[in-house]
């Protein structure tokens, strides 16, 4: 198991993503499951930064932990910021033209997409957000 | 990311080259802005594009819904197969013109 702890700031971004690309170095991921994590990584460290703890800041803790049957990569994201389940939201409406589209919101809807298992708890008060990724 | 922009007859082609990400996506979204008035056609040529996440998405819908709101067109060519999912499993392939 590996973690990394760091304020939960959108620029803290590339430092998420070298901490998660260089755990995954050598699990032999395809280029496209590559980019799903990190886009999933991607999605879920932005929220964190932009509404855990907002206008205020604090800690995030990205753990990386893999499991060997089945071979599962699972990242989990802990913060102390406010309760926030992102997987509450209802998905957007992908049939709506485009001027009725909001320009946002897709975010944990990709997650979904890409991931095998998406979980969140509160627990000790703190968010956890667990991805998971069968490779 | 680097953006290359050329102009042609009213038509701009957008090269948008490297990530497209949380971090620069509000880049883009500068350059454009201005960039839009007057074009009646706008091209985003992605063949460079290694990576695009929902906040590129944001941007790209918001181009393609200010062409809508000039009567213009959008679309999107050479986006490699990883780019090309995401905007499949987004519903957004038809309504961002992807070829």
């Amino acid at each position: 198991m590996q973690e990394l702890t760091l304020p939960a700031l959108v620029e803290n971004l590339p430092r998420v993503l070298e901490f998660v690309d260089g755990n995954l170095e050598g699990l032999g991921l395809s280029p496209a499951d590559r980019m799903q994590m990190d886009v999933a990584v991607e999605e879920i460290f932005v929220n964190i930064a932009s509404y855990a703890y907002n206008p205020e800041e604090g800690p995030a803790t990205v753990r990386f932990e893999t499991t060997k049957s089945p071979a599962t990569v699972i990242i989990r994201f802990m913060d102390r910021g406010v309760p926030y389940d992102p997987l509450a939201k209802p998905d957007p409406d992908l049939d709506q033209p485009l001027q009725k589209r909001r320009r946002g919101g897709l975010g944990i809807y990709v997650v979904k997409q890409y991931m095998d298992g998406i979980e969140y708890e509160y627990r000790d008060g703190q968010n956890i957000l667990t991805l998971k990724k069968t490779l | 990311m680097n953006v290359t922009k050329s102009l042609e007859n009213k038509k701009l082609t957008v090269v948008v080259e490297g990530r497209l990400d949380t971090l620069t996506a509000p880049d883009l979204e500068e350059e454009l802005v201005p960039a839009l008035e007057g074009v009646e056609a706008l091209v985003f040529d992605l063949s460079k594009l290694a990576y695009i996440s929902s906040a590129g998405l944001r941007v790209l819908v918001g181009a393609a819904q200010t062409m809508d709101d000039h009567s213009g067109s959008m679309s999107i060519v050479n986006a490699n197969e990883d780019v090309r999912n995401i905007f499949d499993i987004t519903g957004l392939a038809d309504v961002l013109g992807v070829e």
